[in-house]
């Protein structure tokens, strides 16, 4: 073992790994509310009388949990173009977080809409409120908070998948960091650099999610 | 609440009604008319179809036969006159029902401005009246998980109010609340019957039957097989099940 530490390279690159880091919540934040658009949607779609709505939702759903989300990004990155989209990496990987995202947002959120007693959809159908309203207003809010801790997770899991974009060289830390890499050699130290500052933007977004719990799912129940 | 205008006309009729759940017959050809102001309780044994016979009122259940008129409007299951009949009639349920994410406030003002598009002053005026009338005004801060449960169903029945139906059906208001909290909600309901509001009750509370009810419906195994005012029918039931259900209601009670 003569491997001596240098964090030479890491240092002066820093200014570039916070705008890594900056460019990684950017795509998280951003996937994140296009797979909560997704989720819901989702929902509705899935529960719709449509029969062929519910089966389109129930392939996206099967088809983005039983294949590799690098796969995903690289068919979303070479067939958009091929129906006349052309994205630069940084929205293709937004598109493809957002996809992935939200097929799992579906299936959680499905579930917290059928914890909702049905007595809730009773008293709303009976103030005449209609169907749509009385998911928007009534359903879905306790829905979400019912779960909450799995959606939460599921969005950590989409923060750190994030790095899987560095495939198609979006702007994130991981992208930063393989080039900051490649011109230093410096792989343990720069990669274990970002290690922390992956574990630290979990944190970020945890934390985040708590205080929008406070704000929204606060209200007390029995 | 303004009185009922006196109309010849029922407010609600229904004609031949049956319903099915799957093969289960439910409901077995009934009729029943409730005039404007009437007050009706409904009764009888557990799964004899009371709920499932109200519920079809505002069209929370589909019936296969028969004919379901509400204020002039024939319940046909399109989307229209389904709307237009759940905007007239109001109902409260054994389980209250409130939405626990919004205020006692909110949940008086949502349906009256998305359903009757009044704006948010005009839909709070309308909640804190009923509030008030419901003796619960100083409550509309707080979230149902707040309020005992006889407050809740006060609140259940304000929210209803806030739509200003012509119509109240009641299933089995009280049957979810502690004894002591009985009386709270049954004397509300008196009030709302003594302003003259219509409404269809189930319940197996016979005092309220006695001193509110103009008709006492008396159902069993989806049938009606009993129809008289209160007093006729406490002291003289005709049919033998309505003998025995008495029996066993007034053992309980
Ligand atoms: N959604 C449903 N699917 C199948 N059967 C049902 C359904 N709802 C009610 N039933 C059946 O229809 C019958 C009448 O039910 P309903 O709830 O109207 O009775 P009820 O008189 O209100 O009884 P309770 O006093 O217990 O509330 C019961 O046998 C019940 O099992
Ligand atoms: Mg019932």
């Amino acid at each position: 073992m003569n491997y001596t530490l240098d964090f030479g390279p890491v240092i002066s690159g820093l200014p570039d790994l916070l705008k890594g880091c900056a460019g990684t919540l950017f795509l998280a934040v951003t996937g994140m509310t296009l797979a909560l658009a997704i989720g819901i949607g989702g929902v509705v779609l899935r529960d719709s009388n449509v029969k062929a709505l519910r089966i389109l939702v129930i392939s996206f759903v099967e088809l983005i949990r039983n294949t590799p989300f690098l796969v995903q990004i690289y068919f979303v990155f070479f067939a958009l173009p091929l129906v006349g989209i052309r994205l630069s990496p940084t929205p293709t990987a937004i598109v493809a977080l957002g996809l992935n995202g939200g097929a799992y947002a579906i299936e959680i959120i499905r579930g917290g809409v059928q914890s909702i007693h049905k007595g809730q959809i009773e008293a709303g159908l009976a103030l005449g409120l209609h169907k749509t309203d009385v998911f928007r207003f009534i359903v879905l809010r306790p829905a979400l908070r019912a779960v909450y801790p799995s959606l939460t997770g599921q969005f950590i899991m989409l923060t750190l998948t994030t790095s899987i974009a560095s495939a198609i060289a979006a702007y994130e830390l991981t992208s930063v960091a393989k080039l900051i890499e490649n011109e230093s050699f410096r792989s343990f130290e720069v990669y274990g650099t970002i290690t922390l500052l992956y574990l630290a933007m979990s944190w970020i977004i945890m934390k985040a999610f708590a205080v929008l719990s406070m704000r929204y799912f606060s209200y007390p129940v029995k | 609440m303004p009185a009922q205008p006196e109309r010849a006309d029922p407010l609600i009729t229904m004609e031949g009604v049956d319903k099915w759940y799957g093969e289960f017959h439910a409901l077995r050809g009934v009729n029943i008319e409730v005039r404007r102001g009437e007050k009706i309780v409904l009764c009888g044994p557990s799964g004899s179809g009371k709920s499932t016979l109200i519920r079809c009122i505002n069209h929370l259940e589909a019936v296969q036969k028969g004919r379901i008129v509400v204020d002039g409007i024939s319940l046909d299951d399109s989307a229209r006159a389904v709307d237009a009949v759940r905007r007239e009639v109001g109902m409260v349920f054994q389980s209250f029902n409130l939405f626990p994410h919004m205020t006692v406030l909110q949940n008086c003002t949502l349906a009256p401005m998305r359903v009757r598009g009044l704006n948010q002053a005009e839909a709070e005026a309308t909640a804190r009246k009923y509030l008030e009338r419901v003796r619960i005004g100083e409550q509309a801060a707080k979230y149902p998980a707040q309020l005992s449960g006889g407050q809740q169903q006060r609140v259940a029945i304000a929210r209803a109010l806030c739509m200003e139906p012509k119509v109240m059906l009641f299933d089995e208001p009280t049957s979810a609340l502690d004894p002591e909290m009985v009386k709270e909600v049954l004397d509300t309901m008196i009030g709302l019957a003594r302003d003259g509001m219509t409404m269809v009750c189930v319940t197996h509370e016979m005092g309220f039957a006695r001193q509110v009810a103009d008709r006492v419906i008396f159902m069993a195994d989806g049938e009606i097989l009993e129809e008289a005012a209160p007093e006729t029918f406490f002291k003289n039931p005709q049919h033998p099940r309505a003998r025995t259900f008495l029996g066993e209601i007034l053992a309980h009670h």
